[in-house]
């Protein structure tokens, strides 16, 4: 704080007792962690109707408009099982149909999340440098977009599912804690993707290859047993992975005989809701000591 | 309005006023140096790049610039303050370091509440509707949705953009410049703000739009707000704003009612 000898003529204060005097704040300073809570909160609206707006957005130039949210997750769908089911023949796995595109939505969820998230900051600094929000409002508000496409990837999954011949089971209501916890999680991821990318734009050309490599690290495309051929410590590695937690969790809700790497359901559960935890909270302590930075430059 | 003149006549008749003047901007010998980037030259080449991040130098294309060389002054409730100066003055800078977009690298800026900025750069989604953006714009700056329905068609109606046709439900994407920078003026304008920063917003309008914006700047600035506004075009300075500092090369060259000052700031540019 500077220390002017430059007194105010009438009050006889110097600018900094001045300013203490009347409660002035110094400009863009840090808010507190739980008044920074309190504020995002109040900002839920916001949140909210910037979600939807980017969702619609972002399909306002195509002539088939929303339907693409059903049509892009089935596309996708139908090229990998071309791929590993028909050309690869894959023979492993009993409904290998089901068991594909159950961990393919699941991990795009995240995969769109995050690749939306890294851009969150710095696609958006007009609306940064001209209003005073929480800016943690960018990255939440990009999760619950892609939240709001998974839901639309999900009735389409379920239509797979039930025409492959699964039956409809009370274990299919564990999809809903088992999204919630996704989507806490990958909230966390993307705050802080989003600081990182709003420093530096490498982030977004390396992103897409970090995403592909964590994709065959989590057993989307092909059987995990697979995985119990890696020396113990990297298959203990994949176990912990938190993507392959959250697609297991929901193969097992849907699919009735599915290879699972984890055996106890007890700990498949514990580990994705620590996974949650564990990056919900770290990432929004994260995203939020960078509060006063964005924008700037 | 009056009171600030009468204070720089006057000591003594505004003594016991003092304490009626509520400060809301005080900037104490503030500096702000920034880096730009000088974009493409020498010594970015790949290798040279690489060596850069082994080493841990920074780019050689960075340089540093002392925008504002410590400035002091202090703004009060239900001031209109214009900042005037030549290009490359510090006027944008100091805005975006009262709105704390900026850091000061010596000195302090001391606020109340948040300024908000308002640049003919304030972009929301160009892929929806104008209405669709007043809403978002509402409630980006903390509106409650109640008064985001309630307020929305007034705001279209202040911005004049359905004046040809019914340009609200289409994208922003095709309006023209004027039009959308009368939207974003009109959605910043709509909230009660304690320290408004105008950065050259009101230049884009046309001459009725113009007219209604100097209206509205009065109206935010009588519901005990503080208003800043930078700009080139002197009248409209002289229309919403009694006090004006002058800004040249980051330095405070003159500080007072906007008469004396634009008077003085014309007789240098017209020396020049």
């Amino acid at each position: 704080m500077a220390d002017t000898a430059l007194v105010d003529p009438a009050t006889g204060l110097t600018q900094a007792q001045l300013a203490a005097r009347h409660g002035l704040r110094v400009a863009g300073e840090r808010p507190s962690l739980t008044e920074y809570s309190r504020r995002l909160w109040a900002y839920r609206h916001f949140i909210a109707a910037y979600a939807n707006a980017k969702l619609v957005a972002s399909y306002s130039n195509a002539k088939l408009g929303q339907i693409w949210q059903v049509l892009t997750p089935l596309t996708n769908a139908a090229v990998y099982y071309l791929i590993f089911g028909v050309v690869l023949a894959q023979k492993e796995i009993p409904n290998f149909i089901a068991y594909l595109t159950t961990g393919l939505f699941i991990f795009n969820f995240t995969q769109s999340a995050v690749l939306a998230g890294t851009q969150s900051i710095s696609s958006n600094l007009g609306l940064i440098r001209a209003l005073h929000f929480p800016r943690a409002s960018l990255p939440v508000a990009a999760t619950l977009t892609q939240f709001q496409q998974l839901l639309a990837s999900m009735v389409v999954l379920v239509g797979i599912v039930l025409v492959t011949g699964e039956p409809i089971t009370l274990e299919w209501l564990l999809m809903v804690p088992a999204l919630l916890l996704q989507a806490v999680f990958n909230a966390g991821v993307v705050m802080v993707v989003a600081r990182m990318g709003s420093k530096s734009s490498d982030l977004k050309q390396l992103m897409p290859f970090i995403m592909r490599t964590w994709m065959y690290g989590s057993g989307v495309l092909y059987s995990v047993s697979l995985f119990n051929r890696l020396p113990e410590w990297a298959a203990t590695l994949i176990q912990y992975n938190p993507m392959l937690v959250y697609i297991e969790l929901a193969r097992h809700a849907l699919l009735e005989q599915t290879p699972l790497l984890n055996e106890s359901l007890t700990q498949l559960w514990l580990v994705a809701a620590a996974w949650a935890m564990a990056a919900g909270i770290g990432g929004f302590v994260y995203f939020w000591r960078g509060e006063q930075e964005y924008g700037r430059g | 309005m009056v009171e600030h003149l009468e204070t720089s006549n006057d000591a003594t008749i505004t003594l016991p006023r003092i304490t009626d003047r509520i400060p809301t901007v005080v900037v104490d010998d503030a500096h702000v140096i920034y880096r730009v980037h000088k974009g493409a030259g020498g010594g970015t080449t790949p290798v040279a790049a690489l060596r850069r991040l082994v080493k841990r130098t920074s780019a050689p294309n960075v340089q540093e610039v002392h925008a504002v060389k410590g400035v002091t002054f202090t703004a009060y409730r239900g001031e209109a303050i214009g900042l005037i100066g030549s290009n490359g003055s510090g006027k944008s800078t100091i805005l975006r370091a009262i709105a704390g977009l900026l850091p000061v690298n010596r000195g302090a800026v001391y606020t109340q509440g948040q300024p908000s900025l308002l640049g003919v750069n304030a972009a929301l989604l160009n892929d929806l509707s104008g209405e669709r953006n007043v809403a978002l714009g509402c409630l980006a700056m903390g509106m409650h949705p109640d008064d985001v329905a309630r307020m929305t068609p007034e705001i279209i109606e202040f911005s004049g953009i359905n004046e040809r046709g019914d340009f609200a439900s289409l994208p922003m994407r095709t309006y023209s410049s004027g039009m959308a920078a009368r939207l974003r003026f009109s959605i910043a304008a709509a909230k009660k703000h304690d320290v408004l920063l105008i950065d050259e917003a009101l230049a884009t309008g046309d001459k009725g739009f113009r007219k209604r914006s100097e209206q509205r700047v009065r109206e935010l600035r009588e519901g005990a707000g503080t208003v800043f506004l930078v700009s080139h075009q002197l009248s409209s300075v002289r229309d919403t704003c009694e006090r004006t500092i002058w800004l040249e090369s980051g330095l405070i060259r003159m500080d007072g009612p906007t008469d004396d000052v634009i008077r003085a700031y014309e007789a240098f540019a017209n020396k020049k």
